[in-house]
């Protein structure tokens, strides 16, 4: 028995620690770094959090269905609510995409695909990135001359359309780079199988390049549904439901900057219930962009 | 490839066809903008039978090949000269259509190129391409069958025809490409991007298909060409001035271009002295 144990011993010699030791330099800041960066991921999501935080408590309290279907109060009375601007918002963001979505989306088949290379393409593209950082209450000024000094009255289209100038920059650059991230290879694939140049672009690009596209648009509707300076001189505000388009029209982001500056209390808490439920409705948008943008196929 | 001038001026003899010719290429010359890839090359693709086109790098068999059906359109500085007659039309005549042309010469490429949609949507893509009336089921199910994929896919033909394998994307390619019963299948390296195993299956199903199809096939593996191919065509690289020239050098039976090969290039290159 002895000598056998003799024989499995293993050969003795230090072998070096292989333990973690947490006060060695590098150990130490590996982890005060890690500590230090997650510190600052804290920090800059408290403002994030605070808004929600401060929309709920004091939104919240006034969110209930008069809220969201009464119209605005006059100045000393009580009750009401901003229902004519909830139906403002979507009808004008409504509009703005409806202009917005197929001119971008075309626009980006035509910088994509058609003739990525030209000059017009890479004039308008250039153009496009600057729109992108373009003040939105010039976009409001230039719908004013344009639309509301030549029609005689603010109204809903005006409002539209000045949204519209905002959203198409964003949703064409995002569609053309949704539609250069389908490979060349199915490209050539449809090509193959004898696919015109429109049948290429209907049936493999656009599904293929869908998620991508839906999303930038969705980002720009949510975008736009918060804008308040391009509405400012275009829509204007009503104390009403809209009748029809060629009317001054309420909308959300209006309504918050008028109540926030009354001294009426009544007018202060709708303020904040208007601007939870602008949240809610730009916050719909992302989460429908983050819902449409998983690709069914997935390799 | 020591006497240039001789290389320069060198034309290959010509291939005489044993049987019906379905895709009879002429090629005088083909450019890329001022680059001449390609001269004098006549390759007859024969009915039934698969016709390998083996060569160097760059001598521009993926060039001819591509030529066939017409793909090379796609690239703005390419140029053709020369006639390629697909049933006595030649389908660089200015009154064909491309995109017409590529419906009865199919196409399988390098990398398998699945669409992101389901795999039977895959296959069926070309025949609502085409508006086919009939069983679709039917032909989706006949073609996976005849790329020997069904059993593979059976079960799940709502899935992504991205999830699949490599070689099972190989050959849904191909089952996409026969779904419309084109006559000629033109192959670019199909199995390059592929394991042994799967190469093996596409190699077999290569000889299965010639029954229904004629098939030109590019490979860069001799052994592959001596396994599949019934017809070899060798094509070699001029290295003159001002550029890289391709060209046909000797086109025969398989088994004749690999053991008694006619021109020195030829042998030179089946021994494995260059590649």
């Amino acid at each position: 028995m002895n000598h056998l144990d003799e024989q499995v011993l293993p050969p003795q010699f230090d072998l070096p620690s292989l333990e973690r030791n947490a006060f060695e330099w590098r150990a130490l800041k590996n982890t005060l770094l890690t500590g230090f960066v997650w510190l600052l991921a804290v920090i800059a999501s408290i403002p994030l959090f605070s808004v929600i935080y401060m929309l709920v408590v004091e939104g919240g309290a006034r969110l209930d269905l008069e809220a969201i279907t009464a119209l605005p109060p006059a100045g000393f009375e009580m009750g009401g609510g901003f229902g004519n601007a909830i139906v403002g918002t979507l009808v004008m963001v409504g509009i703005a995409a409806a202009i917005s979505i197929p001119l971008g989306t075309m626009a980006a088949i035509y910088l994509a695909i058609l003739d990525p290379s030209s000059k017009l393409a890479t004039t308008s593209r250039f153009l496009a990135k600057v729109l992108t950082g373009f003040p939105s209450i010039l976009a409001g000024v230039f719908i004013y001359a344009v639309l509301v000094v030549t029609t005689g009255t603010y109204s809903a289209w005006a409002g539209g359309v000045a949204l519209a100038v905002l959203m198409l920059p964003t949703v064409t650059l995002a569609a053309e780079e949704a539609m250069k991230q389908v490979p060349q290879k199915m490209k050539d694939a449809a090509f193959g199988m004898g696919c015109t140049n429109t049948q290429v672009i209907m049936k493999v690009v656009l599904p293929t390049g869908l998620p991508g596209i839906l999303t930038g648009v969705i980002l720009a509707v949510a975008g736009a549904a918060g804008e308040s300076a391009p509405l400012l001189f275009t829509a204007l505000f009503s104390n009403y439901y809209m009748a029809e388009l060629a009317e001054p029209t309420a909308s959300l982001s209006i309504l918050i900057y008028n109540f926030s500056g009354m001294p009426f209390d009544n007018q202060i808490e709708l303020a904040w219930a208007a601007s939870l439920v602008l949240v809610m409705i730009v916050l719909i948008f992302n989460v429908l962009a983050r819902v449409v943008g998983k690709s069914k196929f997935k390799d | 490839m020591n006497n240039q001038s001789e290389l320069d001026t060198f034309i290959a003899d010509k291939y005489e066809p044993q049987g019906p010719v379905v895709l009879d290429c002429q090629v005088n010359n083909i450019y890329y903008g001022d680059f001449r890839a390609v001269r004098d090359t006549n390759i007859p693709v024969e009915k039934n039978k698969v016709t390998g086109f083996i060569g160097p790098s760059g001598c521009g068999k993926s060039t001819v090949l591509r030529s066939m059906n017409r793909m090379n359109d796609l690239i703005d500085s390419f140029r053709f000269d020369g006639q390629i007659h697909y049933h006595n039309q030649d389908i660089y005549s200015k009154k064909v259509d491309a995109v017409v042309v590529r419906r009865y010469i199919g196409m399988v490429f390098q990398l398998p190129n699945p669409f992101s949609m389901s795999i039977y949507d895959n296959v069926a893509f070309g025949l609502r391409l085409n508006r086919f009336k009939g069983d679709e089921e039917e032909m989706v199910v006949r073609a996976l069958e005849r790329a020997a994929i069904w059993n593979d896919v059976k079960d799940k033909l709502n899935n992504s025809g991205l999830s699949l394998s490599g070689g099972q994307q190989q050959r849904l390619c191909i089952a996409r490409a026969i779904a419309t019963e084109p006559d000629v299948l033109l192959m670019d390296e199909p199995c390059s991007a592929l394991d042994p195993i799967a190469t093996r299956q596409i190699e077999e199903l290569m000889i299965e298909l010639k029954q229904h199809y004629s098939v030109a096939l590019v490979t860069h593996n001799m052994q592959q060409a001596t396994r599949v191919a019934d017809v070899t065509a060798f094509m070699g690289v001029d290295i003159s001035k001002g550029g890289r020239t391709g060209h046909l050098v000797e086109m025969g039976d398989t088994q004749q271009i690999f053991e008694d090969p006619r021109q020195k290039l030829t042998q030179a290159y089946v021994r494995g002295e260059f590649s």
